[in-house]
């Protein structure tokens, strides 16, 4: 079997495809989904980009088959705004400037949205370890730690995260 | 880029999954995926067959059995993270997965995968090797147990017939004499040791050691204990001559490489730093308790 059902729940909705077993979870997001918030940067898990949570936790969407993750439940970047509002997660991102060509900012969102869910007092080290694993070619990691850092403070997340 | 097609198999039994492996010769295991799918993305590994371990019934598990912790080899590397039996009884590989690439690559990594992935570079073959696992191996109507040093054979190559699979790993539980320690130099957080070491020791009631494993990794293409460094300290009180003198003793047992990370004489005194500081951690852990 080469192809295969696929059944999932993306953001609440649910998403039933026959895919080829080799489809990568960030493709099925994106294409498959339309979930176009899962930016595909490196595909070899390096960058952090494509950061999605499964069933509640991180992983990277392009280095899980579709298949894989048959019958769970993602969520992504998109699925953090209610009513077309930002998450105060991303209203921090957006007062602090931790952002420039946006490419990165859905897995740092992602990471720091399970990180703060996880520790909610975190100190600034622990910030920089916790996003260690996403890049920015902006090179705009300062802002980044500062939003998270001041998301932190307001409890932008609440621990154990959003039910 | 992307994978080449394959098929894939979803077992949810072991004996299923031996039955497939003996079925199908171009099969490959896929455990947690987060070496092979980027192998797979970069098409430098095309298996035909993948048969996927994820839903096989009891290989997910952490268990506390006699003096031994024993962790099934498709519990994932951030479970045993975050396990208070793992943390009790085995805090050294604790420290180790604290560098085992990033918490969203953990959640899907597996224990077993990574031992059975075998890469010269990685964390957990060098654990293994300081703790002296033992680790289980199921094949056709048989289960046998390995010894690190018989199963990581080369670089990305062990001791593993294509009709077997690494079913669980077993890690001696750390007792009060023993401290341990795990050092690791890389170039980012995450990334693959350049040098890393993990150090156990045991001591008597005098403060002598009575037991010594000093495992190195990315020094080798398989993980490396130093007999050197491991008899200097054998018998003897743990004091700064005999940690330096022990630290000192690796460089005669490795025979590192030159790539573009790191020249071979960097990587022999980065060794024998490394080594020193696992040393002092491990004996830090005797003076200030846990």
């Amino acid at each position: 079997m080469d192809t295969c059902l696929v059944r999932m729940r993306v953001n609440g909705r649910p998403v039933e495809r026959e895919v080829p077993a080799r489809k990568l979870l960030s493709d099925f997001l994106r294409e498959d989904a339309g979930a176009l918030g899962v930016n595909v940067g490196c595909e070899q898990g390096v960058c952090g980009s494509c950061t999605v949570l499964v069933d509640g936790v991180p992983a990277r969407a392009c280095l899980a088959f579709a298949v894989q993750v048959d019958g769970a439940e993602i969520r992504t970047v998109e699925g953090l705004t209610t009513d077309g509002s930002l998450h105060p997660l991303q209203q921090a991102f957006h007062d602090h400037h931790a952002l420039q060509c946006g490419f990165c900012t859905p897995g740092m969102i992602i990471t720091a949205y399970d990180f703060l869910a996880r520790h909610p007092r975190p100190s600034i080290a622990e910030i920089r370890e916790a996003l260690s694993g996403n890049l920015c070619r902006c090179t705009g990691y300062q802002q980044i730690v500062e939003a998270v850092q001041d998301a932190a403070r307001l409890g932008a997340v609440p621990e154990g995260g959003e039910r | 880029m992307k994978p080449a097609p394959f098929a894939y198999h979803a077992p949810r039994r072991l004996e299923e999954a031996l039955a497939l492996l003996g079925a199908l010769p171009e099969a490959k295991l896929l455990a947690g995926g987060q070496s092979l799918i980027p192998m797979m993305n970069f098409r430098l590994a095309r298996p035909q067959h993948l048969v996927d371990l994820a839903r096989v019934d009891g290989l997910a598990s952490i268990r506390a059995v006699g003096e031994r912790i024993e962790i099934g080899a498709m519990t994932r590397q951030a479970a045993v993270e975050t396990s208070a039996v793992v943390r009790d009884g085995c805090p050294l590989l604790v420290d180790a997965l604290r560098h085992v690439g990033h918490y969203a690559s953990r959640t899907r990594g597996t224990i077993g995968g990574s031992l059975a992935h075998a890469d010269p570079a990685s964390e957990l073959p060098v654990v293994a090797s300081a703790l002296d696992a033992e680790l289980v191996v199921a094949g056709p109507g048989v289960t046998r147990v390995v010894a690190p040093a018989e199963f990581f054979r080369a670089p990305l190559t062990v001791a593993l017939d294509r009709r077997e699979i690494l079913t669980a790993v077993s890690f001696a539980r750390i007792g009060p004499r023993v401290g341990w320690g795990f050092t690791e130099l890389n170039r980012r957080h995450g990334g693959f040791a350049i040098v890393c070491v993990a150090a156990v020791l045991e001591v008597d009631g005098a403060g002598r050691c009575t037991k010594a494993a000093v495992a190195l990794g990315g020094v080798a293409g398989v993980p490396v204990r130093s007999a050197g460094a491991e008899a200097g300290l054998l018998g003897h009180p743990l004091d700064d001559r005999r940690i330096d003198a022990a630290a000192a003793a690796v460089a005669g047992d490795i025979d590192p490489g030159s790539d573009l990370h790191a020249s071979a004489e960097y990587r022999r005194e980065m060794a024998q730093a490394f080594t020193r500081r696992a040393l002092v951690q491990a004996r830090g852990r005797f003076q200030e308790g846990r």
